[in-house]
């Protein structure tokens, strides 16, 4: 292991956007992956029509902005870490081009969904954006697992399967795949409880228990398989990174008991801190190296004044971007940009009828919820000793 | 064994890039000029009470959301692109190049958020706020526009960076963003934006009016499409003109393979159409010395050939390049010539020009806007061959190493073939299920019913 330089605060700073801009795109893009998948897994067409809907109405204002998030990422790592970048799209060609197919036809089956009329294509229209979802985060996933892992030479020849095969980045790319149907369903029982639709919000609850527990476990599996296969992230996460994890074990586990007590107090805020914690614990555990160990930030940095391009242009996008979104999400929440005939009618129903719809309604399985919770406990518990397990015959 | 010597060389990369963007360069045309036309039809619709200004501006914003997506999705393509086909053009010059691209990603988020908020604003938000959002999608198109043609200039005009040991070691971003080539570069692209999504549009209504639906619903959509299109024509050639005499001072490699120039010589002839063979040019008109007086302004002034540089410098395709050229300007003056016809009549005459001999070229204006375009980038990007960066960097340099792009060019080519198709039906099948439509009560669709004026529907609409 040679020793990285020390980078300049120019680099650090271009290095946080880079993390903030994945984060950004982890948490608004991922919710919206997140509603593909359980758009996928709604079932047939007639059950699982109102689901459906309910995710058309919450990601159709949105995905397009929300895309451009990866975007920004790119250019950042482009300009601010030129041959990292060209490292890692040499090395990871086969994730990055099946991750980039996943976003083509997201945006083309969602494009045209709305335009299908036809059941025939509008099913298949419905089957692109929906399996799509899951191709994008699971390889964007195997992709950053190969980086945190080393594998990526920074002096890179050709493409290379076996860096993004490993234990740790395969499960980094369902770790991805979890987090998105986590943060999507969390981010839909929010709006179906706005919307008033109270089975949505149990609906949508379950997943994102289900899809919340799931994701815990498979964090816990990938920071296990990093004691191996990234000694030096793993040291850091389990170091200077700790109050980081910690809060984002914290902020996941009590928006995982908000949604079993069935409470939605803050819970979109603590399911994106659980994720945006980890992702800037990975940032840290990564520091002063880009990739671990064998390119140090410092090394991979472009020109002073390109870093300061880069600054400027984060500035921008602090300044014209993240007010647009601001606007845009606002008029989203207070309905302006309601385009969803269902769920307009439903309102123009509701508000005919002066009748707001009891808020939580007593759901015909309460008495099946502290079994749900044993169960989930269980599971969890049975993971983790499992893990614990083969990590102390790893280690004898 | 094929593959490998096929993924050695640099044509499917090339090939990729290619089809990539000259499939994504369409679309952003209607990213960076359609809002302008919609935003003018909606202004004109508010300002007058006008029921049918604004159905049209209502029906624009969906077909321009569609396009937009697509536009979105393929530009995302590029970016990724960029690394995964040339790494090197990246890893060694990304400290400056990607200065442009950055800028970019501003104005292209600024552009997907505001087309959100105006597409899905018809039905809620105040009439004259809701026109003011897409304010900000004139200018970020513009702006965009300007970012990504800034990079694609500095391609062919470098300049803003310090080579040492093969890395950048200072970049001066104002100097990259502001090339030698983006002067010309830049507004060049605007105006054709401008004039192949004016033309397009039109051409539409042109067909429908062609079909004998000749109420006002399609004479307004006609003359605002037209109208935008047919102002930027004569800027557009006169513009041109010194776009080429700029190429011939800072390229004159792609100079002279635009004009067939083979050897550094005075009284050079300007050939229109034409093939180069073994030193002579064939099938084409010659007028003798016109290059040198167009070039110089006078007849004697002595032009480049590409004999001034050993072959492996020079272009290829000489004739392929040639041709395009040739293509472009002689398209740029049909559409000149359309619109001027069209300009001369409503100016003297006071009415629109709505004849069956006027509305079957303007038909077809937009796809001779479109191959316009797309010869002026061949012109562009062959042109500068073999150089990714001019002077600087070889394109078979900057090429990935990775084997899969054979495979990914497959994929790229089958997408996109079923993108176009389904660009070009979406909005005819929208087109179709309008006409059908009572336009008083649109579907709630993507857009419901919008603002008051839609309260009396015009019976002439149908």
């Amino acid at each position: 292991m040679t020793a990285a330089g020390t980078p300049s605060w120019e680099t650090v700073t271009v290095g946080v956007g880079l993390v903030a801009a994945m984060a950004a795109y982890a948490l608004f893009a991922g919710a919206d992956f997140g509603g593909g998948i359980w758009d996928l897994l709604a079932g047939s067409s007639s059950r699982g029509r109102r689901a459906r809907d309910a995710i058309d109405a919450s990601v159709t204002p949105v995905w397009e902005g929300n895309q451009v998030w990866i975007v920004l990422g790119l250019v950042l790592l482009w300009t601010g870490f030129p041959s990292a970048f060209a490292a890692i799209t040499i090395t990871l060609f086969v994730p990055l081009a099946a991750s980039l197919l996943g976003i083509v036809l997201r945006g083309v089956g969602f494009a045209f969904r709305h335009e299908a009329v036809r059941p025939a294509s509008k099913r298949l229209t419905g089957v692109l954006f929906a399996s799509s979802s899951l191709l994008a985060p699971f390889f964007l996933g195997a992709a950053v697992g190969a980086v945190t892992t080393g594998r990526v030479p920074p002096r890179s020849h050709g493409i290379s399967t076996a860096a993004w095969t490993t234990p740790t980045a395969l499960v980094t790319g369902a770790l991805f795949v979890a987090t998105c149907a986590y943060i999507g369903a969390i981010y839909l029982v929010g709006d179906a409880r706005r919307r008033r639709q109270d089975d949505l919000v149990t609906y949508f609850g379950h997943r994102a228990a289900l899809s919340g527990a799931v994701t815990g476990v498979l964090a816990a599996v990938g920071l296990v398989l990093l004691h191996s296969s990234a000694p030096y992230v793993f040291g850091r996460l389990t170091g200077v990174a700790l109050p980081l994890v910690i809060v984002s074990v914290l902020a996941g586990a009590t928006a995982l008991t908000l949604i079993l007590l069935r409470r939605q107090w803050l819970l979109r805020v603590l399911g994106a801190l659980a994720v945006a914690a980890v992702l800037a614990a990975w940032g840290l555990a990564q520091y002063p190296w880009l990739f671990p160990t064998s390119l140090g930030l410092a090394d991979a940095a472009a020109p002073q004044a390109s870093q300061l391009a880069e600054i400027i242009v984060m500035g921008m996008a602090a300044v014209l971007v993240v007010p647009s979104f601001a606007w845009l999400y606002w008029l989203q929440q207070h309905g302006r940009l309601e385009h969803d005939s269902a769920s307009v009618q439903l309102r123009r129903a509701a508000r005919a009828q002066n009748q707001p719809v009891a808020p939580d309604a007593a759901a015909p399985d309460a008495a099946a919820r502290p079994v749900r919770l044993l169960a989930t406990v269980i599971v969890v518990a049975a993971a983790v000793r499992t893990l614990r397990e083969r990590h102390r015959r790893s280690q004898a | 064994m094929t593959a490998h010597v096929l993924a050695a060389s640099v044509i499917p990369a090339r090939a990729q890039m290619g089809a990539t963007l000259g499939f994504h360069i369409v679309f952003a045309c209607f990213g960076i000029a359609m809002p302008a036309v919609v935003l003018f039809a909606h202004w004109r619709g508010l300002r007058r009470g006008d029921a049918v200004s604004l159905l049209l501006a209502r029906r624009w914003s969906k077909v321009m959301a569609v396009l937009f997506a697509v536009g979105a999705v393929s530009g995302t393509v590029l970016s990724y692109e960029l690394g995964l086909l040339w790494p090197t053009l990246m890893g060694v010059y990304g400290p400056a190049f990607g200065i442009p691209f950055s800028v970019e990603a501003i104005w292209f988020f600024v552009e997907a958020i505001f087309t959100a908020i105006y597409l899905y604003g018809w039905r809620r938000l105040p009439a004259w706020p809701h026109w003011w959002t897409g304010v900000p999608l004139v200018i970020s198109g513009i702006l965009g526009a300007f970012s990504v043609v800034s990079a694609n200039s500095w391609m062919n005009q470098p300049s803003g960076f310090t080579l040492n040991h093969g890395r950048i070691t200072h970049v001066d971003p104002w100097a990259v963003i502001f090339n030698q080539a983006t002067p010309y570069e830049v507004p060049h692209m605007i105006l054709a934006a401008y004039m192949v999504t004016g033309f397009v549009m039109a051409g539409v209504y042109a067909v429908g009016l062609l079909r004998g639906r000749r109420d006002r619903y399609h004479r307004l959509g006609f003359t605002y499409s037209f109208a935008t299109a047919a102002v930027c024509a004569p800027v557009q050639v006169v513009f041109g003109d010194f776009v080429a005499r700029a190429i011939e001072q800072q390229q004159p490699q792609k100079f002279a393979a635009m004009e067939l120039v083979s050897r550094t010589k005075p009284d050079v002839t300007e050939w229109i159409g034409g093939i180069f063979w073994h030193g002579q040019v064939y099938f084409g008109i010659g007028i003798p010395d016109f290059d040198s007086l167009l070039v110089g302004y006078s007849p004697h002034k002595t032009v480049i050939g590409w004999d001034a540089v050993p072959p492996s410098l020079r272009a290829p395709l000489p004739d392929l390049i040639h041709l395009s050229f040739d293509l472009m300007v002689g398209l740029g003056m049909l559409l000149l010539l359309l619109a001027a016809w069209q300009g001369w009549f409503a100016w003297f005459r006071r009415r629109l020009l709505m004849t069956r001999w006027f509305l079957i070229p303007a038909a077809a204006a937009g796809l001779a806007a479109i191959v316009a375009m797309e010869a002026g980038w061949i012109v562009t990007e062959v042109g500068r061959q073999p150089w990714v960066v001019y002077g600087y960097l070889r394109t078979s340099a900057a090429a990935t190493p990775s084997a899969g792009v054979p495979v990914t060019l497959a994929v790229v080519l089958v997408l996109y073939a079923v993108l176009t198709a389904v660009v070009i039906g979406v909005p005819a099948l929208m087109g179709r299920r309008w006409q059908r439509e009572d336009p008083g009560d649109e579907p709630d669709r993507a857009v419901a019913p919008g603002p008051p004026p839609e309260m009396s529907p015009h019976p002439e609409l149908r």
